[in-house]
């Protein structure tokens, strides 16, 4: 982006004379302060060169001294900063200049502009320690003017650029080697809050530069939390936080130290109960950072002593909990047993508890849901790294699934999703945690399923509780059906002593009479029987309690969702993998076996007749086919590697064709064979680049390789079909420079290339280059025939991007009617698989049945990402056409955009930041842009009405 | 001293019949009118005479305030204006004048047409009263007078509940009425900035209390209601028509849409129609989830619930009916509760707080037989719930709003005597300022110590900000000047103004002391010595000088030095100072008068 920059600055400059006279001319032509702010804008606009930086500064500054409005003083001191933030240019030549122009100034604006600019240039010397205690210098000097613009400022460069460290500060220089600290320390109390906040912030700034606070600090700052002003509140609230963290207690023995962050947690816990709710946003989220707190401090969060009529009265957790050990699970409570039990010693009771009581308990009921979002993350947090915490929130947690802001339950179920490694659930717990399954946003209830995947349960009751309202769910939501049975998959995979006494209910078989054989296409059936498979795996008992259908279904569902199902050694039945080895590792999976035995076999077939090759090629290719299909872990390396094969299968059919043989021009037909063949092979390495996350560098040269012989193979058809000399020049000169560039791409794969058709190819270059078309595409011929067969080596973690349309699901027979000219939006509802990227690269394209295409791309907004590698899209497109006599279908599908210059092999090239890609970038030369279609397409049925007079 | 005088007439360490008469600075403002619950007599009304015996109140009151549209806080009002007589400005805000009315005509209703009372306010008395009301937005200062302004805060409680602070000069008042700091499902938490008022005036209906988070008692709640409701039987809720009624309606309403439910919901007809339909007009009153989404939905436009018709109680089946009033002390919730008091399957919830003497209070400390009017005895099987749904701050709450405020002073209302006790000694020990529980017609008088503003010439505040280190906002800072009170005014100006506006002369007032030294020598070498004592070290910082007529001079101080007329071993110094610089010359007086020191 910045060459791209530099370069147009660079044309710029040879058609203007120099940035800096011109500038000077035109400051010199002004003739009011208006004109000169005119000018200054316009200047502004433009970008100025490395070498001319410091040309402009001399001429600015010599107008800034000339000049009396104080609003151009400040637009040149505002230029002054952005020129030195120029990338290449050292600012050192103008420090003292700047530093000049502070003496003599007047404005308090100009001076915070001016000292600015000072920071600006300060942090692009950081490596010059002398320069920087100068700047610091100068900001004490002006810390105290009276105006709060500048104090603000010099408290902003000192945060900046103050010494560090305490010793190499006194060495460098005697009298302005004051304690920073102490210098910010005092303005904690400036009778202007703007400043206090700028202190803190700039104690921050030290104390992130790695500057260790003293503990008068910390006294300090938590006298700013009773402060008037909710900035000073806020950002006292974060120094409290960091003081506490670094503020080390001179008695390394005792436990001092951790009083102190014990101190800080309550001073902070106190502040969730503010007045504003931006400070108890702040303290909510330091909360959670704070992991060092003594765990009884941790405790006393969730605790809130209740009482009525000054008796001591349990908690409606407290109660729940002793229903449930008890063994009491009927919840119909009964009268008064939350009376209020002892009396409490009218002493004891401290109302504002100074400690941390029921910080967390205040948070999540907090009036704004900010507010509680951010006290959920922090009970996440503190509940990660304390396992009895994580188990004493819980209660608090279930109870924000019933919150009103969905927002808010979504973060607590994701929340609790991250926590419970830690937690086994209750069941009245995951009752209430089941309910929530009901909720008509589907967000919510997948998170829930997420949830599900990863919990405890304790007891079978609890599995199938769990099992019936997800069976409820399923009905009520049918399009939830994926992510129940993943669910299922992983409760019965974590529960298999829990699942056991379940099954003979749950596969309704009786001891002596047989039962009706359940319809295999219900998808409730095959949830419970997700559920119970997976539960047998680990659990070898199980199968003795199947009836002979079960087993039936067991195959057919292992063949037809394999990834749900696992592999069972059931009697009498002998699996492929069961004999091997019972636990298998994953390298020495026999699948992965099959997958590299298949392409050992493939990469000998040089020495094959080119009637074996094909039909060995073609069995491959099925074979691999079929494995991804069976396995999902290996879907991505198999496609990935049968695509290839595919390249080669067809580039070979092509080769042999009979056209070869004879003149040219007379064949016509066949020609077309080879030319589509051509366009194939181009398309499918397309579609390998891009379409699959973890291709190496390693890959691309292989995929690019084919490419090539695929452009060699268009040249060499183009050439036999054409009449004349005159066009082929052209392609051959585009295909050498193509070859040129390969090489410069991938030098230092070249020498893995041996006896490939690029290696040849190179080997005969200098021939080429002076040779005629007719003859190139002779050589290109026949050292195409000649060219082995490159092995193609696979990465570690292979997938192929999918996308899968779940909403319009294409099966609705009632059109969706509307007048012409008027815009429908269609709802659409996908999930995307292994797509990197998909905000840039992922589009929807409608197709209309009179041909013409549309393409939308959806807001970034409109993705989700639910699990690594997974995203959602959510979004809708307005369709419209002119008025039709019935209706019709259209059909929708994602695409999957791929630019050339985002391929993986180049450089990263950061993405133009929003000013900048307002101006439009020139297209670069050798960029190739498209479009792969990566989903099924779906149809759906509308109807333009003509609009009605 | 100044000071300011409140003297509840009612809600003085008793809940119900607000009524507080406060006097800021000459001003005298009531703070409600309610009516109280428990009684029929005379006594349901405050004792207006109180104020005055003969004469029109507007005279003796400059405004009237009114909190919310609860009854116990605006029940008295046209009795108050239009029977006993007023005139002067009742101030509230926009939803409270718009529902209050409603209320104080049903209350009229039940009281003239039910039970057949004479002499009882008419409607149109309503309406003439209303007519006296001006509505404040809130966080708008009202300028009620030149001097008296009334600013009001969100209070939650119920749809236009306000804090009010009112202020004369730099004293300061704030009365909560009621307030709620926990939000709940359709209003806010209240809040008020740090206005570090002279004196805080705060409901205690629940201090001793600390209760359990909402989101227990909504999932308890939802959990009995619907459970009830599974095993066929009906659910009784007594609500007052507003308040908590919208709270739990939604609640409900959006559980049943949740959760697929059928059976039918009932809201007893009436006011509550028109009561809902304020509500989804003060949309800006509610919490925040209602504001943000009201534009695709607006959540008081219920679904599921359907007005109640009398014949409905008898119908089979489940069903839940909000019913008013909300302590089953009269209407259609009592009535409701005799049908169906006999059924164990049966179920009444009571949301709120009951007065003593009501069939809730008796039903909820456990009394199972009731006796009804007419000696008839009703024996109640069915369950009986409480869910503290009641929208007061809880002790917890109250602490924190002082927090919140940092008042000098406390003063409770609105709670029982017992309760206050406890809060009392509480907020005395934790905040360190005093606090006041008086009870009906008892007067509590607050001293205040108002800042007094005045106004300081430009040169003066300049050149006495010249002298010494620079300004710190936090620390008084001592200034000499002249102080010149007219009429209203202060002003603070330079001495030599003052004179000159004045017309006088200035005279200088000269301190004059003597000092005995024991020293033998010469007077000229006394005075070098005192010179070189007070030079060397003590005064570094000062100019002393020696003046060739054998005088010291420290600043403006003069000494001199002269023989004792009759012992020659004795020297005097007389040191003479100017008022001005009073402090200097006595330090130098206790200086000299330890002596010199022994060697020179």
């Amino acid at each position: 982006q910045q060459q791209h920059e530099d370069l147009s600055a660079k044309k710029l400059r040879l058609t203007k004379p120099s940035k800096s006279a011109a500038l000077h001319v035109d400051l010199c032509k002004a003739t009011s302060p208006a004109d000169a702010l005119q000018y200054l804008l316009q200047f502004a606009r433009k970008p100025v060169e490395v070498e001319s930086v410091e040309g402009v500064v001399r001429i600015l500054l010599e107008h800034y001294y000339k000049e009396n409005d104080a609003s151009v003083r400040l637009k040149i001191a505002s230029l002054l900063g952005l020129l030195s933030k120029t990338a290449g240019f050292s600012p050192d030549c103008i420090v003292d200049d700047a530093i000049n122009t502070l003496q003599n100034e007047k404005s308090h604006q100009v001076l915070a502009q001016l000292l600015d600019t000072l920071l600006v240039i300060g942090t692009k010397l950081t490596e010059n320690p002398a320069v920087r205690m100068r700047l610091v210098e100068v900001a004490c000097k002006h810390l105290t003017d009276s105006s709060h613009g500048v104090r603000n400022k010099c408290l902003q460069l000192i945060g900046c650029l103050g010494p560090v460290e305490k010793g190499v500060a006194k060495e460098a220089e005697s009298q302005a080697a004051k304690d920073v600290q102490k210098i910010i320390g005092d303005h904690f109390n400036d009778q202007d809050p703007r400043v206090r906040t700028a202190a803190i912030k700039a104690m921050l700034q030290l104390h992130e530069r790695g500057l260790k606070l003293q503990q008068a600090i910390y006294s300090q700052a938590c006298k700013l939390l009773a402060d008037d002003y909710e900035q000073v509140r806020s950002a006292g609230t974060g120094c409290v936080q960091s003081d506490s963290k670094c503020c080390i207690v001179p008695i390394p023995s005792s436990n001092e130290e951790i009083r102190l962050v014990d101190d800080a947690f309550g001073k902070i816990c106190h502040m969730v109960s503010d007045g504003s709710w931006v400070v108890r946003v702040q303290a909510a989220k330091l909360l959670g950072s704070m992991q060092q707190v003594s765990s009884h401090f941790l405790e006393q969060t969730l605790d809130k002593k209740l009482m009525s009529d000054l008796r001591r009265k349990r908690t409606a957790h407290e109660r729940a909990k002793e229903l449930y050990s008890s063994g009491e699970f009927s919840s119909g409570r009964k009268w008064g047993d939350d009376a209020p039990k002892e009396e409490i010693d009218t002493g004891a009771v401290n109302l504002i508890e100074s400690g941390a009581c029921g910080a967390f308990v205040h948070g999540l009921e907090d009036e704004m849901y900010e507010v509680r979002i951010a006290a959920v993350e922090a009970l996440c947090m503190l509940a990660q790294s304390s396992p009895a915490f994580a188990e004493k929130c819980l209660d608090f947690l279930v109870d924000m699934f019933n919150d009103e802001i969905e927002e808010v339950r979504l973060q607590s179920i994701h929340t609790m999703r991250k926590i419970s490694n830690n937690i086994t659930l209750r069941e009245d717990q995951l009752d209430t945690v089941l309910t929530v399954l009901e909720d008509s946003s589907r967000d919510i209830r997948e998170a829930l399923h997420e949830l599900l995947c990863c919990t405890n349960v304790s007891t079978k009751e609890g599995i199938h509780l769990a099992l019936v309202e997800l069976l409820k769910n399923l009905t009520k939501y049918p399009t939830d059906r994926e992510s129940i049975w993943k669910c299922l998959k992983f409760l019965g995979s974590r529960h298999p002593t829990l699942v056991l006494p379940l099954v003979p209910e749950l596969l309704s078989t009786h001891p002596f009479f047989d039962t009706p054989e359940p319809d295999m296409d219900d998808p409730a059936y095959i949830a419970v029987l997700v559920l119970i498979f997976n539960a047998a795996k680990s659990c070898p008992t199980m199968p003795a309690l199947f009836s002979d259908h079960t087993f039936r279904h067991y195959a057919y569902l292992r063949d037809s969702l394999s990834h749900l199902v696992p592999p069972l050694r059931l009697p009498g039945r002998k699996l492929v993998s069961s004999p091997v080895s019972p636990s298998v590792t994953p390298h020495e999976d026999p699948s992965q076996q099959f997958l590299h035995q298949s392409l050992e076999r493939v990469y000998n077939l040089q020495h094959l007749d080119p009637q074996g090759i094909q039909e060995l090629l073609e069995f491959t290719i099925r074979d691999l086919q079929r494995l991804g299909e069976l396995q999902s872990e290996l879907a991505g390396m198999a496609d990935f590697t049968a695509t290839y094969l595919q390249c080669q299968l067809l580039l070979i059919k092509a080769l042999q064709e009979k056209l070869w043989n004879v003149a040219a021009p007379l064949y016509l037909k066949q020609n077309a064979l080879a030319s589509a063949a051509a366009k194939q092979i181009l398309e499918e390495t397309y579609k390998m680049e891009f379409m699959y996350s973890g291709v190496e560098s390693k890959q691309v040269v292989i995929i690019h390789h084919m490419r090539l012989q695929a452009k060699a193979l268009q040249l060499i058809v183009t050439a036999r079909t054409t009449r004349g000399v005159e066009p082929l020049f052209g392609m051959c000169e585009k295909f050498l420079q193509e070859v040129d560039s390969f090489q410069r791409c991938f030098i230092s794969e070249l020498p893995h290339m041996q006896g490939s058709f690029v290696d040849k190819l190179l080997d005969l270059m200098p021939r080429l280059v002076t040779s005629k078309p007719s003859e190139v595409v002779k050589i290109l011929q026949t050292t195409l025939r000649q060219s082995t067969f490159l092995h193609l080596p696979l990465p570690e973690q292979l997938h192929k991007a999918t996308a899968n349309i779940i909403e319009p699901t294409g099966e609705s027979d009632n059109p969706l009617r509307f007048t012409s000219g008027l815009v429908v939006a269609l709802d659409i509802d996908a999930t995307l698989e292994h797509v990197q990227d998909p905000q840039g690269t992922v589009k929807v394209q409608v197709l209309y049945p009179d041909g013409q295409a549309q393409i939308i791309h959806p807001k970034p907004a409109d993705f989700r990402n639910p699990g690594p590698g997974r995203h959602r899209l959510i979004t809708q497109v307005y369709l419209s056409h002119t008025a039709w006599t019935e209706p019709c279908q259209i059909e929708v599908r994602l695409l999957l955009a791929y630019n050339s210059n985002r391929s993986k092999a180049s450089a990263k090239i950061p993405k133009p930041t929003w000013s900048e890609s307002l101006e439009a970038l020139p297209p670069s030369e050798n960029g190739i842009e498209g479009t792969i279609p990566f989903s099924k397409p779906v149809k759906v049925y509308i109807m333009p009405k003509p609009a009605r007079r | 001293m100044p000071e300011i005088k409140v003297t509840p007439l009612g809600a003085g360490q008793d809940v119900g019949r607000s009524c507080i008469l406060v006097s800021i600075a000459g001003k005298n403002v009531m703070l409600d009118c309610g009516m109280h619950m428990g009684y029929n007599d005379d006594r349901r009304f405050p004792d207006f005479s109180y104020i005055t015996q003969n004469g029109r109140l507007t005279d003796f009151l400059d405004c009237v305030i009114i909190s919310h549209f609860h009854l116990d806080h605006c029940g008295a009002l046209p009795y108050f204006s239009e029977m006993v007589g007023y005139d002067g400005p009742i101030y509230m805000t926009h939803p409270t004048k718009a529902i209050c009315p409603i209320l104080l005509e049903d209350y009229r209703k039940i009281t003239v047409d039910k039970k057949g009372e004479t002499n009882f306010f008419t409607s149109q008395m309503i309406k003439d009263c209303m007519k006296k009301v001006v509505a404040v937005h809130l966080h708008q200062t009202v300028q009620v007078d030149e001097e008296l302004e009334i600013k009001a805060y969100y209070a939650g409680h119920v749809l236009g509940a306000a804090m009010f602070q009112i202020k004369v000069g730099c004293e300061s008042v704030v009365y909560t009425g009621d307030y709620n700091m926990t939000p709940d499902r359709h209003l806010g938490a209240a809040w008020v900035d740090k206005c570090r008022p002279d004196l805080l005036i705060t409901e205690s209906t629940y201090a001793t209390t600390i209760r359990d988070s909402k989101r227990c008692r909504e999932r308890d709640f939802l959990k009995k209601v619907h459970e009830t409701v599974e095993r066929g039987g009906k659910v009784l809720i007594p609500v007052f028509a507003l308040g908590r009624a919208q709270e739990l309606c939604i609640l409900l309403e959006t559980f049943w849409e949740r959760m697929n439910l059928k059976a039918p919901i009932y809201f007893s007809t009436g006011l509550t129609e028109k009561a809902n339909h304020y509500y989804k007009l003060f949309i800006t009153w509610t919490n925040q989830k209602i504001r943000k989404t009201f534009v695709q939905r607006n959540m008081f436009e219920f679904k599921h619930i359907k007005a109640f018709d009398r014949a409905f109680a008898d119908n089979p089946g489940p069903m839940v009916v909000f019913a008013t009033p909300g302590m089953l002390h009269a209407g259609q919730s009592l009535q409701i509760f005799r049908k169906w008091a006999g059924n164990e399957k049966n179920m009444v919830i009571m949301p709120g707080y009951c007065v003593q003497g009501t069939v809730g209070h008796k039903i909820l400390s456990g009394q199972r037989k009731l006796e009804m009017e007419g000696r008839q005895i009703l024996e109640v099987k069915m369950q009986v719930e409480y869910m503290s749904f009641s929208a007061h701050a809880d002790a917890k709450g109250i602490m924190q709003l002082i927090r919140q405020a940092e008042p000098r002073n406390v003063l409770l209302v609105h709670g029982e005597a017992k309760k206050m006790e406890f809060l009392k000694q509480k907020i005395e020990q934790e905040f360190h300022v005093s606090c006041y529980m008086p009870a009906n017609g008892e007067t509590t008088t607050i001293f205040t110590n108002p800042s007094i503003p005045v106004d300081i010439a430009l040169g003066l505040l300049k050149r006495e900000t010249a002298i010494g280190l620079l300004p710190d906002a936090k620390k008084p800072k001592l200034m000499h000047g002249t102080l010149i009170m007219k009429d209203t005014s202060f002003r603070l100006v330079s001495p030599e103004q003052a004179l000159k506006e004045l017309g006088l002369a200035e005279h200088q007032l000269r301190f004059t002391c003597r000092v005995h030294i024991q020293d033998p020598r010469k007077e000229h070498e006394t005075v070098l010595r005192v010179y070189n004592h007070l030079k060397g070290h003590i005064l570094k910082d000062y100019s002393v000088q020696h003046l060739p007529d054998g005088s010291i001079t420290v600043e403006s101080i003069l000494i001199q030095a002269t023989a004792h007329s009759e012992d020659q071993g004795t020297k005097v110094l007389l040191v003479s100072w100017t008022y001005q610089d009073e402090e200097l010359g006595s330090y130098l007086t206790s200086l000299l008068k330890k002596g010199l020191p022994q060697s020179t």
